[in-house]
């Protein structure tokens, strides 16, 4: 009987061990990540700087920048992972569905449109993309250190609402701008007959994404808005006390 | 006889929104529901959930009153469900759509194919017996709401028929509008293919029918009694054997044979949704099962026999 109680416990130990490596791990992988794709993103702010400064227009930022955008834009697809074995506290959906349109938003309608990689939208949309990315990455990153300086906080609650609606604009332009040339190259779509008799049609397909940012943009801003409102609200309590 | 006062709470602020005295002991939850509803009239018995703890589970209108863990004076708490719709109503308003809808696609009425194509017919054989198996299936489906499901639950929340019919209608929609394009390709094994999917799809509507009667049988008429499902004389309930939902199992055939006749990617999508929604269904069916009996029989699965 004694030794079947050692067991038990010696079990226990094992399995918080185990736990306790596992965290740690995680925790250390999610800290090169955040680390990693903050410098990856500053990498694009400073790439786009130096072009405008070198050749005073936006004409050929994007083909310069492409490369680099997509591979950091494309690695958030972990992000998804992180959430899915539960390593990061978020709704695998609601990851699911951002990282998503992002990808869509680089590798559907930016890279495979050549004809609109020079529009003012495009700029627009990236260069909030990198402000966000910046801040949000940084963000993750001092508080899997411990160590969050206040003005990343402040920073990270109280850019969106201005950053937010900006990227929508540019991102809605840059779509809107797309479509006459995604009509004429008819790109993406089945036209009937074929053998498995269905058709899909991308212009119309991108005219139905559009109307989706009506529904959705003002949950995902007022999802924000609470939730900076919880972060921040706690702190006026803790200043009332003293 | 000792006669119990009962006071109603909301769940949420814990305000007293009703008390019942000289309440019969072998009063069920069922009348105090009705007598609750007699002082708020807007709260009618579907839409109340009446529970021992807020956050608890909601009691069954069974219950009777002195069986329940309370003392002469019980205290409840009441959740309003929300506006109720009869599950009949819902089965038949999803159902119909479906119906009416392929029929106006087979029909080819106007603004939905170029002029020229207006009220015309396929010249496909294969779109008249889709036409046929299409119809079939959903008039079976208004028949047995009507006739044959003894249905546990009397309502449900009233925004699911806003789902449930947008689910039904448009994959419908869909679904007939490629199958009776006036540029719509046969499958491509030619009457072999058609012959075999024929096969399975009937085949699996009467494996379906037969399930569903036995269930009928199950529970005598106006019952919420639940028994474990046994294969009958029927063979086409000996999957009972292998699989605790097999309605389920003959739906997703009739479906794939469905899909195999109009080889229609449309139609595969539906199939696909249909499947991960009735394998859902079916492993909570499952798990209540095990739950509920102890004697459930190991050899059988949810939905795929051995697999799933």
């Amino acid at each position: 009987m004694a030794s079947g109680e050692e067991d038990g416990t010696v079990e226990e130990k094992e399995t918080n061990n185990k736990k306790r490596t596992k965290g740690a791990i995680a925790t250390a992988w999610l800290t090169f990540y955040n680390i990693a794709m903050t410098a990856g993103w500053l990498v694009l702010a400073v790439a786009m700087v130096r072009y405008y400064l070198q050749k005073g227009t936006h004409k050929g930022l994007y083909r310069n920048i492409a490369r680099t955008l997509k591979f950091f834009q494309t690695f958030a697809l972990l992000e998804v992972g992180h959430c899915a074995i539960g390593i990061v506290r978020t709704s695998v959906i609601v990851t699911g569905v951002q990282v998503c349109s992002r990808i869509f938003m680089v590798w559907f309608v930016t890279n495979s449109i050549r004809q609109i990689q020079n529009e003012e939208s495009v700029i627009l949309f990236v260069v909030v993309w990198t402000i966000t990315e910046i801040t949000r990455y940084s963000f993750y990153t001092f508080n899997l250190l411990n160590h969050l300086p206040y003005f990343i906080k402040w920073a990270r609650y109280n850019m969106f609402i201005v950053m937010y609606p900006l990227g929508v604009i540019g991102e809605l332009l840059t779509i809107h701008a797309s479509l006459p040339y995604v009509r004429r190259s008819g790109m993406y779509s089945l036209r009937l007959p074929n053998k498995y008799n269905v058709s899909f049609d991308y212009y119309y397909f991108l005219i139905i994404v559009m109307l989706s940012y009506i529904p959705l943009f003002p949950q995902l801003y007022f999802h924000m808005l609470r939730q900076r409102r919880r972060v921040l609200h706690g702190e006026i309590v803790v200043e009332k006390d003293e | 006889m000792k006669h119990y006062e009962v006071e109603i709470l909301d769940a949420k602020t814990k305000d007293k929104l009703c008390f019942l005295d000289k309440v019969e002991p072998n009063a069920t939850i069922g009348e105090i529901k009705s007598m609750f509803h007699k002082s708020h009239p807007q709260w009618y018995p579907a839409r109340q959930s009446i529970r021992l703890d807020p956050k608890g589970k909601s009691l069954k209108d069974e219950d009777v009153l002195q069986h329940l863990p309370v003392g002469t004076t019980a205290t409840f708490y009441f959740r309003d469900l929300g506006a109720q719709i009869s599950w009949v109503t819902v089965f038949l308003t999803e159902y119909a759509g479906p119906l009416l809808i392929y029929l106006m696609f087979y029909f080819r009425v106007p603004f939905i194919y170029a002029p020229k194509y207006d009220f015309t017919t396929s010249k496909h054989w294969v779109v008249h017996l889709a036409c046929m198996c299409h119809s079939f299936h959903y008039v079976k489906r208004l028949l047995e709401t009507l006739f044959v499901h003894r249905f546990s639950h009397g309502t449900m929340p009233l925004r699911n028929i806003f789902k449930n019919c947008t689910y039904y209608w448009g994959f419908a929609a869909w679904m007939a509008y490629y199958i009776n394009h006036p540029l719509y390709t046969p499958p491509t094994y030619g009457e072999q293919q058609i012959r075999l999917a024929l096969t399975v799809f009937l085949f699996c509507q009467i494996g379906n029918f037969s399930i569903h009667i036995a269930l009928r049988n199950l529970r005598p008429p106006g019952s919420k009694t639940r028994k474990i499902p046994y294969p009958t004389k029927n063979p086409f309930t000996w999957i009972f054997l292998l699989v605790s939902c097999p309605n389920y199992t003959y739906e997703l055939g009739s479906w794939l044979g469905f899909t195999l006749m109009t080889q229609c990617l449309p139609v595969a999508a539906f199939t696909l949704v249909g499947f991960i929604q009735m394998t859902v269904w079916a492993k909570g069916k499952h798990r209540s099962y095990l739950k509920e009996f102890r004697d459930y029989p190991t050899l059988r699965s949810p939905i795929l026999p051995f697999i799933l």
